[in-house]
């Protein structure tokens, strides 16, 4: 009787079957292995899951009242039935946690990529093969305040809403964000991982098959958060190449004025690509002191390491220049403060410019 | 704002006229309708002459069946409420394609899944998993109230502050747009300025202090209150969860408390907690609200396990399967629930090592879940089971519980994990498991006491139509967002571009809909039972041929609960009674020892609410006068050492004796 | 305690009640309650420690605990304390005798001590504030500001809620209920001064030693 509710269900099924359900058929491996393992841990429980349903069903149905079947209502302890309701749940989370354990350090968006796809795994030079390693392409993602800015530091170019990359080639995302938390997510290519002000995250992925895909936000971040979705594409032969060149052609340019304007609050901007982008811009995004007054995260934390700056670091403070509430729709707040560039023999006039170069 | 002359600022603080929001026509009719039913009810309780009554009776009772009743008032009430948001997503949802924005903007649909979250979790579940604890579990241990009667009182009241704070956002500004569990730094100062935040924090900072003070009551009551021969091991087993729940209240709310204190400290004096800058860290805030948040889950669900076991082995006329690994399995998730914080943020980017801890620990919880799963199947195995109203929850929870077991497992395998993570298939898991586990269970225990608490069952049709409803609605609402999440389709959106989702969303929206009906035909029940309580009365006191000692006592039972403390041999203390042919005294009654009402809880609940409100709109004036007056009242109360009364032994013996009457015509 | 008036002499019909009502056991349950508070006050702690753990380095470019911290004075502040925990202890031994006068004595002089040690301490904020070196200055100083401002809060409320017994005491003498609640409040002082032992530790000698 209880069990009509889940024919009800299985045509539901059958159209999951469709290509619709891109998490069920990804285009990149990364994102297929996590299926094949989201697969397998639902095949595993449902080896116990449906023969308590169908017991479940099946007891209710044989010792209803009406039934008059055997009744025993002192019958409360079974110790061979015990050892079995607790065991065969344990035996299946031994085998689900070995496969988590592996899949999880396998999965690790901080590994660099083993293989291209399960046929073609990258060679490496420890293995005496003649093939050189095949270096991932390095995107910089920043989650600005209803879109996605995507740093090529290889190329020197940036794109706004729109990331591209050639089939078959590691990547290698570096993730950060300007406000708030988000969270990059091309589920055709693999999962996602958390955009964090201040903070950077890798992800490693690699497309097999050419298209269009969708990419966005899924962790919420404000009023815009519907909007802020971006194409990623896979190009074959020379179109990443080319892709690159139009951009670069076009020469606009992204340096620190640019960007300060660029992360101002806006929704469902337009791709569009930048072909002179300021080297350093990434960094200095992820250090938090694109504006010069600022003094840049990691000189803070070395400072800190050492102590601090003594009561003389007191006063480094200043207002922040542009009110965050105000961006956001708000009323007014009183200002928020944050520490100054303090000028370095290197630095004399306080930019705060990195001295170091972007790892 | 800045047209408002500086006596305003002073005396209303950053309340503005414009905060009322007349130009929404969705609010102002949810206004015009509160306030129209709050007058008519007003008008009807005056007209009743009923507000000493209530007073009296009810509002400050130390009594803990009142109190436990009134927090299921309260729950169903917000359930309403609550219930009224979902609808609203779900019709955004369903119809914000491509051109059509819907009906509700961001600023609008943000404020409504943060309020729907937080009701549901903090101001439905809480007070109805809470409210059966408080009826039930006195009555299974044998004792005459709860440890500390008074602060039962005050815990309900402030949890009632909590729920005026989040209802008067809605008339009064705004609530928060951030989600329920207001992840900095969006949740900060500089990212949601305004009162919505504001609110939030209040609200479940007032709620939160009730909840704490409940936990510690009902563990004292559990430990040191249990009728004679009532060692551990012979509680009956929702005493146990709620023992279970209640050392993981008191354990993992102070946590919360604090959390959201170093947040509140970051938006009104400018500390650095969780900012972007001056060293601050919002991956802080993520860990420490999660390790309040899980076991928080468990709070719900431990006492709904409590429930079925007692439905299980009663209407399988049974004792129940596996007690005492029932008792461990319950331990043994108590205990885990501290240790899975984190898979609630896989993708934040911990190792690998970290993650697969996580996840691994998540997965062993559900063995012990698994065993008690097993115990209800093997309880049914060789009983002789009635389908009445509670075992029909009891069957349709344990095939839909078992779906969101599995997809919870999913999520807890961390690769798996960074696909689902924040997609609607994880919001399809969690209210797998909270309606087909919790709200089940509340509707279950409802059915199952309710003839206990009022002296008549609930009316069976419109009961089993309204499980109906719900069952069948929650599958149609929630199995296309196990579809959509495994279509890439991500939490929280507003509006959508790719029009071969909305057929799901339509699918979803219809099934909201079966729920609402659910609902209605619930107190359409209500309604229908107490207009032929004569027909559904019952004179026993025991109507399920229940197992457990609150059958034992007269429906509803005496204020007293019991005339003499029983004293206990098994744990399934009233079957035993039965069968070993107990004998009612009566006669050699003794004055009862109770304690007296007080409206001290619901007069410190209501300063410290104000004070709330007024930190809330930066009255400063008015939130130290009533902060002060929480204090002066406090001490004031301590003052009063005139709090317990005796009821006379004649008393005793005239309740007695209407029952043995009731018995003799049963 | 409880005693059964029929023997369960026929095994067949055990005693399933008590016919003399039972003794009232509330002061067990409050002292039970009441530690089960402490404990959940303890964990409103272990998150403000834990805070502090996570950043109590984040200076900002900032003072750090070794810049701004008076050993001298703090090291005055913990004797305080210390003095009014053995001066509270004195008094529920005198509670215990039963004398009255020597109850109220030694909590005066523990509010005294309770009250020196507020004033230290807001002289120390004071003064820090002063500088410049205010709770929005850094996460450092945010956490320092609200692990030691939580628990001189709590002193505070302890001194206010020993003003209000020692005012109930001499009203109603050492009866049973105000015995109980001088139990809970020394129960509360000493577990303020035990993590005032862990504050002075972890935050004081650690940022000043370290």
């Amino acid at each position: 009787m209880k069990n009509r509710r889940f024919l009800a269900l299985l045509p539901l099924l059958s159209l999951l079957g469709g290509c619709q359900a891109v998490l069920l058929s990804p285009s990149g491996d990364v994102a297929l292995q996590q299926r094949n393992l989201m697969l397998i841990s639902t095949a595993l429980m449902l080896t116990i899951i449906i023969p308590v349903m169908a017991l479940t069903v099946f007891f209710a149905w044989r010792y209803r009242a009406s039934a008059k079947a055997d009744y025993d209502p002192d019958w409360n302890h079974s110790l061979p039935l015990e050892v079995v309701i607790w065991a065969v749940p344990l035996l299946i989370i031994v085998i689900l946690g070995a496969l988590t354990w592996m899949g999880t350090h396998l999965l690790d968006p901080y590994r660099p990529l083993n293989r291209i796809s399960a046929a073609t795994p990258i060679t490496t030079a420890q293995a005496g093969s003649t093939q050189a390693r095949k270096e991932p392409l390095v995107i910089q993602v920043v989650a600005l305040d209803w879109k996605w800015l995507f740093l090529y530091p290889q190329q020197g170019i940036a794109s706004v809403n729109e990331v591209v990359a050639p089939v078959n080639q590691p990547i290698e995302f570096r993730i950060t964000a300007s406000s708030v938390m988000n969270s990059l997510f091309i589920p055709a290519l693999a999962g996602q991982i958390y955009a964090m002000p201040g903070m950077q995250t890798k992800l490693n992925a690699v497309i097999n098959h050419p298209g269009d895909f969708e990419g966005f936000s899924a962790n919420y971040s404000g009023e815009g958060f519907s909007g802020m979705r971006f194409r990623f594409r896979g190009l074959e032969g020379n179109g990443f190449e080319d892709w690159v060149k139009a951009a670069r052609d076009k020469g606009d340019k992204l340096g620190r004025e640019e960007y300060l304007v660029l992360e101002r609050p806006s929704e469902r901007e337009p791709a569009r690509q930048f072909g002179n982008v300021a080297p350093n811009l990434f960094d200095l995004i992820l250090n938090m002191c694109v504006d010069r007054a600022k003094m840049c995260m990691r000189d803070m934390m070395a400072m800190d390491a050492k102590g601090g700056g003594g009561k003389e670091g007191i006063s480094t403070v200043m207002a922040l220049e542009y009110d965050k509430s105000v961006r956001r729709g708000g009323a007014p707040m009183p200002p928020r403060p944050f520490v100054t560039a303090i000028c370095t023999p290197a630095d004399v006039y306080g930019k705060g410019e990195i001295a170091r170069a972007s790892n | 704002m800045n047209s408002y002359p500086d006596w305003w600022k002073l005396v209303f603080g950053r309340f503005t006229l414009e905060a009322i929001p007349y130009h929404e026509p969705i609010l102002l009719a949810t206004f015009a309708a509160v306030a129209i039913g709050g007058l008519a009810l007003i008008a009807v309780i005056t007209r009743m002459k009923a507000w000493g009554y209530l007073w009296n009776e009810w509002f400050t009772s130390v009594d803990h069946k009142k109190i436990g009743i009134m927090y299921m008032v309260l729950g169903v009430v917000m359930l309403l409420r609550g219930f009224a948001d979902a609808l609203m997503m779900r019709g955004q949802q369903a119809i914000a394609f491509g051109a059509n924005e819907g009906y509700l903007p961001p600023h609008h649909y943000d404020q409504i899944f943060t309020a729907h979250g937080v009701i549901m979790i903090f101001f439905v579940a809480m007070p109805l998993v809470t409210g059966l604890m408080n009826y039930v579990v006195p009555l299974q241990i044998g004792a005459r109230d709860v440890a500390f009667p008074f602060l039962n009182n005050f815990s309900f009241w402030m949890t009632v502050g909590g729920v005026v704070l989040v209802m008067a956002s809605l008339f009064v500004g705004e609530f928060a747009k951030v989600g329920w569990l207001a992840y900095p730094p969006l949740s900060g100062a500089a990212y949601s300025p305004g009162v919505g935040m504001d609110y939030y924090l209040w609200a479940l900072q007032i709620a939160g202090v009730g909840t704490t003070l409940s936990g510690i009551n009902l563990i004292a009551t559990i430990v040191k209150m249990r009728a004679p021969g009532m060692d551990m091991m012979k509680m009956p087993v929702f005493t146990w969860t709620a023992l279970c729940t209640n050392v993981l209240i008191v354990a993992s709310f102070p946590v919360l408390a604090g959390t959201l204190a170093l947040l509140t400290l970051d938006r009104y004096v400018g500390t650095n907690f969780f900012t972007n800058d001056l060293g601050g860290n919002p991956m802080m805030y993520v860990n420490l609200i999660w390790i309040w948040g899980h076991p928080e889950v468990y709070i719900l669900i431990l006492p709904c396990f409590g429930i079925y076991s007692e439905i299980a082995s009663t209407f399988a006329g049974k004792r129940l399967f596996g007690y005492t690994s029932m008792v461990y399995a319950t331990v043994v998730i108590t205990i885990l629930s501290y240790l899975v914080w984190l898979h609630h943020f896989f993708t934040m980017g911990s190792g690998a090592s970290v993650n697969s801890f996580f996840g691994i620990t998540t997965m062993i919880i559900s063995i012990p879940t698994g065993a008690k799963i097993f115990n209800w199947l093997f309880t049914m195995y060789r009983g002789r089971i009635r389908f009445e109203l509670p075992m029909m929850w009891l069957i349709a929870f344990m095939l839909t519980f078992v779906i969101g077991g599995m997809t919870g497992v999913m999520l807890a395998v961390p690769p798996a994990d960074f696909i689902l993570h924040n997609s609607l298939f994880l919001i399809a898991h969690f209210h797998n498991v909270i309606i087909g586990g919790v709200v089940f269970g509340a509707f279950a225990g409802i059915t199952y006491w309710f003839p206990k608490a009022f002296g008549f069952k609930l009316d069976p049709f419109w009961g089993k139509l309204s499980f109906w409803f719900w069952v069948i609605g929650f599958y149609v609402a929630f199995m296309p967002l196990y579809v959509l999440g495994l279509m890439g389709v991500t939490r929280r959106l507003n509006h959508f571009e790719d029009p071969s989702l909305q057929i799901w969303f339509v699918i979803a929206a219809f099934g909201a809909v079966l729920i609402a009906l659910g609902i209605l035909c619930f107190l359409i029940q209500i309604a229908v039972s107490i207009q032929h309580r004569d027909r559904l009365r019952d004179v026993t006191g025991d109507p399920w041929d229940g197992r457990t000692l609150e059958w034992s006592t007269s429906s509803p039972p005496p204020a007293y609960n019991f005339a003499f403390t029983p004293v206990i041999h098994d744990h399934d203390t009233w079957a035993d009674m039965k069968k070993r042919g107990y004998q009612r005294p009566l006669d050699g009654f003794r004055p009862i020892h109770m304690p007296k009402n007080t409206g001290a809880g619901l007069i410190i609940s209501a300063f410290a609410t104000i004070c709330g409100f007024a930190l809330v709109w930066y009255v400063w004036w008015l939130a130290a006068l009533s902060f002060a007056a929480v204090i002066v009242m406090a001490i004031a109360h301590t003052f009063n050492y005139d709090r317990d009364f005796h009821i006379p032994a004649e008393t005793v013996l005239r309740e007695e004796d209407l029952r043995t009457e009731q018995l003799a015509r049963a | 305690m409880t005693t059964a008036t029929a023997q369960q002499d026929k095994a067949d019909v055990p005693v399933f009640h008590l016919t003399e009502d039972e003794h009232e056991h509330s002061g067990g349950s409050t002292m039970l309650g009441f530690w089960m508070y402490l404990m959940s006050d303890c964990l409103v702690f272990a998150v403000l420690f834990a805070t502090y753990g996570v950043l109590g380095r984040s200076y900002a470019a900032g003072p750090s605990g070794a810049d701004l911290f008076d050993l001298k004075l703090v090291a005055v502040n913990t004797t305080m304390l210390l003095f009014s925990s053995i001066t509270y202890g004195f008094a529920m031994l005198a509670m215990d005798k039963g004398r009255q006068a020597a109850v109220q004595g030694w909590l005066l002089v523990t509010g005294l001590f309770g009250l020196a040690f507020i004033g230290i301490e807001l002289y120390e904020f004071h003064h820090m504030i002063l500088e410049g070196a205010t709770p929005m200055r850094s996460a450092f100083l945010s956490s320092f500001f609200t692990l030691v401002g939580t628990h001189g809060l709590h002193v505070t409320f302890g001194l206010i809620w020993l003003t209000v017994l020692m005012v109930q005491v001499s009203q109603r003498g050492l009866i049973e209920a105000n015995r109980r609640r001088l139990m809970c409040l020394s129960m509360f002082w000493h577990f303020l001064d035990v993590v005032w032992i862990g504050v002075f530790t972890f935050v004081y000698l650690m940022g000043v030693l370290k």
